[in-house]
């Protein structure tokens, strides 16, 4: 892996190898001290052309974990709007000695954009990309997921996979490059998937993917799933006539009350419910569900950390594809 | 004299029989076997197709405005080189080509370079805005005889508009090429609207855009009796309501770009700008559908739809990049790689689509003439059996944007005479045709 630029064409072995390698790392968010040298000198620069506060803390805080040093570079409000162009912004960067680009940006493809050019050597990493893919989002989804597969099996996560695992995902397929990310990964993994959506928040074509399509919710929860996954929809949705009103998008897609009582009713005691951030509470899902012992949101949070560092540290160490956990472990004992 | 005389020796005649051509001042002097070559210059053309010059219906020269994209000096240097006689200058220049100035200068322009013919096209509406029709008779009757108008690059979409402009051209012979894009369905359009947009997040740009509007305008065609011109026809439906509307006798004619003729939008996964166009590139059935459609005639001719823009309008995000492809002087290799290497078409097709319908969809004299005695010389002759690989960096063109690059591709231009005149010779830019002197008195 040189980049890190969607799920699409990562392979099993590397999922599972960056899966594997933030299990180690989640070991060093657990310890007094978390940090590790392993990126001792190296640069990692945030460009950000999006706000994401959640997002850019995430690497921030993993790459500061690595002992990376790290520049936030928010492409709002700097030269970038005054019309400079991502290839001068890359080039400034390349010019800078960075190591690494992590990339949150509107355009879909531009991360694509900046590893394809010979405009910068870094290494890229995908934070969001328009409507695309996210695909550390994903990762770290399946993190989740696999930690909460393997416990009920009372087998270990690293090593495994995601076979057989149900999980159904709502909201706006059409714009979530979050949806995007995971039917990949997801299918890679050996998960089914289902997708949950008015017609409208579906892309045309998406009979091709990998995936099962419903637009009734309730349908899907009574056919069991192990995870429900709930996607952000945004209110001015309706405004280009993509739904009637938030009301009816809520009684008809939301994850509400009825539906998480409707869980424990259908007998699906282990069923998590996730959401990748930010949540519009009493849209997408209640308040009720949010805060339900069932819900991972913040597990999610803290596993974008791990997951984020075993991505920045795959990608920076070199070719490592044998030696990631034992690299982890020898600077675990130096430490 | 004999500076105006050139006998070519030898070429295959619309890809049939090896004959020779006699060309003196500007006029096809004699056709047939062994003719005498006194005082001619003489080409050998042995294993050369001869064509009639190629007509472009769909150019974009991008002056008046954006000098820094393309001139009427580089542009038809461009066409020359590309085998063409006569390109119809698009109107969506800076100030747009909308009124009898801007179309006199486009012209005036044309001639002073004199590599090809100029034909400015006037805009439809003022400004292109799609509210109020330009003074098209002003254009029709002003020096540049503009008999076609378009709004292309954005779509005449007010039915009211469209069926006035229908109505109005027939006063002076004039035709409305239709840039086909309903624009409420395309708004933040940014590819073909299917399979690869869904992967890749890309706002799509449905094949039902552009063959609603083609639906509609064919029948204002009809209800009005005027004569409509579709640009650019891009996917399979529109073959089908373009071959609906001929079988119904309405006087409509279709044009394909050769990108649409060889290129699906698989290419898009690459997120490169180069293969930002619009219409969008399609499906590989659409490519079918498009070459069946221009071989069996639904399709009457290959536009360009050249392009040009400066690198940085490429040099960035898909999102943010300008759409259009150079294609002058690739489109007789790709036409000939997609229509001719198949099977689908003979030379003698090559030149119906190329040079003599277009000429007559934009009512351009002297040019699109069959290759007879007494006709204007506008031929090219052309290497069937060459290869070569596509160099952006080498071509006449100031845009680099060509998405055939590093491509190789069929068949050469190895020269063009533009009114008898030699403006390309052993495939290289000779010198361009000077008009004579009008006497002032």
């Amino acid at each position: 892996m040189k980049h890190l630029l969607s799920t699409e064409n990562l392979s099993a072995f590397d999922a599972i190898r960056v899966l594997d390698t933030a299990e180690e790392m989640s070991a060093v968010g657990e310890r007094e001290v978390k940090k590790l040298p392993a990126l001792r000198g190296r640069t990692v620069v945030n460009l950000f052309f999006e706000d994401s506060t959640r997002t850019r803390i995430s690497f921030e805080a993993a790459a500061k974990r690595l002992s990376a040093d790290v520049i936030n570079f928010a492409a709002k409000g700097s030269s970038v709007s005054k019309g400079e162009s991502l290839k001068d912004t890359a080039q400034t960067l390349a010019a800078m000695g960075a190591d690494a680009v992590v990339i949150r940006h509107w355009a879909s493809g531009a991360p694509h954009r900046l590893a394809a050019t010979d405009w910068i050597d870094a290494a890229v990493i995908n934070a969001g990309d328009g409507t695309h893919e996210h695909p550390t989002q994903a990762l770290l989804d399946a993190f989740t997921m696999r930690r909460h597969w393997a416990q009920l099996r009372g087998t270990a996560s690293t090593g495994a996979d995601l076979k057989g695992m149900r999980v159904a995902i709502a909201g706006d397929v059409l714009h979530s490059r979050v949806a995007r990310s995971n039917v990949w990964l997801l299918k890679t993994l050996g998960a089914e998937v289902t997708l949950v959506a008015p017609p409208t928040l579906l892309p045309i074509g998406v009979e091709h993917w990998p995936c099962k399509v419903s637009y009734n919710l309730d349908q899907t929860l009574e056919a069991g799933i192990d995870a429900m996954m709930m996607l952000r929809v945004q209110g001015e949705r309706m405004n280009a006539s993509f739904f009637p009103s938030t009301r009816e998008y809520s009684r008809r897609w939301g994850f509400d009350d009825a539906r998480l009582r409707a869980l424990d009713e259908l007998g699906m005691k282990d069923t998590i419910i996730m959401h990748p951030g930010p949540m519009n509470r009493g849209l997408e899902i209640s308040s009720a569900a949010a805060d339900s012992p069932r819900s991972t949101v913040l597990a999610q949070v803290r596993n974008g950390v791990s997951v984020r560092m075993a991505a920045l540290y795959l990608l920076l160490s070199g070719d490592s594809r044998e030696a990631a956990p034992n690299a982890i472990q020898s600077s675990k004992e130096t430490n | 004299m004999a500076e105006n005389t050139y006998l070519i020796r030898g070429a295959a005649i619309l890809g049939g029989d090896a004959e020779d051509l006699l060309i003196r001042d500007g006029i096809i002097e004699a056709r047939g076997k062994d003719l005498s070559g006194e005082g001619a210059t003489v080409i050998d053309a042995q294993g050369l197709v001869a064509l009639p010059g190629m007509v472009d219906v769909h150019t974009h020269l991008r002056e008046p405005g954006r000098e820094d994209a393309e001139t009427v000096e580089t542009g038809t240097r461009a066409a020359a080189l590309g085998g063409f006689t006569a390109v119809h200058a698009m109107a969506n220049s800076n100030p747009v080509a909308d009124t009898a100035g801007v179309v006199e200068q486009v012209h005036s322009l044309g001639r002073a370079s004199g590599w090809v013919d100029v034909r400015p096209v006037g805009a439809v509406t003022v400004g292109l805005a799609g509210e109020q029709l330009a003074e098209l008779g002003a254009m029709a009757d002003s020096r540049a005889q503009v008999r076609m108008f378009s709004d292309d690059g954005i779509c005449v979409h007010d039915p009211v508009i469209m069926r006035r402009a229908l109505e109005y051209v027939k006063a002076f012979d004039g035709v409305v090429a239709q840039h086909a894009q309903e624009p409420r369905l395309t708004a933040g359009a940014q590819m073909n609207e299917g399979a690869v947009s869904a992967v890749l997040g890309l706002t799509g740009w449905p094949a039902v855009a552009e063959e609603s509007i083609i639906a509609r305008d064919v029948l204002l065609a009809q209800h009005v009796g005027s004569r409509l011109h579709v640009c650019h026809v891009s996917t399979a439906g529109s073959v089908e309501i373009v071959r609906w509307a001929k079988a119904r006798g309405i006087n409509v004619t279709a044009e394909v770009t050769p990108h649409h003729l060889l290129l699906t939008d698989e290419l898009v996964r690459s997120y490169d700008p180069v293969y930002k166009v619009n219409p969008p590139l399609r499906t590989d059935a659409d490519v079918q559908a498009l070459r069946a459609g221009l071989a069996d005639g639904t399709i009457d001719v290959v536009g360009t739809d050249h392009a040009p823009h400066p690198s940085e309008h490429k040099e960035c995000e898909w999102a943010q990049a300008a759409m259009g492809m150079t294609g002058l002087e690739t489109a007789l290799s790709v036409v000939q790689e997609t229509m001719i290497e198949t099977g689908l078409m003979t030379w003698a097709d090559f030149a119906r689509v190329t040079s003599f319908t277009p000429a007559v969809i934009g009512r351009v004299a002297d040019q699109g003439r069959p290759l007879e005695v007494g006709e204007p010389a506008n031929v090219i002759l052309v290497d069937p059996a060459a290869r070569w690989t596509v160099d952006p960096h080498k071509m006449a063109t100031m845009g680099r944007n060509s998405p055939f690059k590093g491509k190789e591709l069929p068949g050469s231009v190895v020269a063009t005479f533009f009114k008898g005149h030699p403006t390309v010779l052993n495939g290289q830019l000779n010198t361009p045709y000077r008009y004579p002197a009008v006497s002032s008195n």
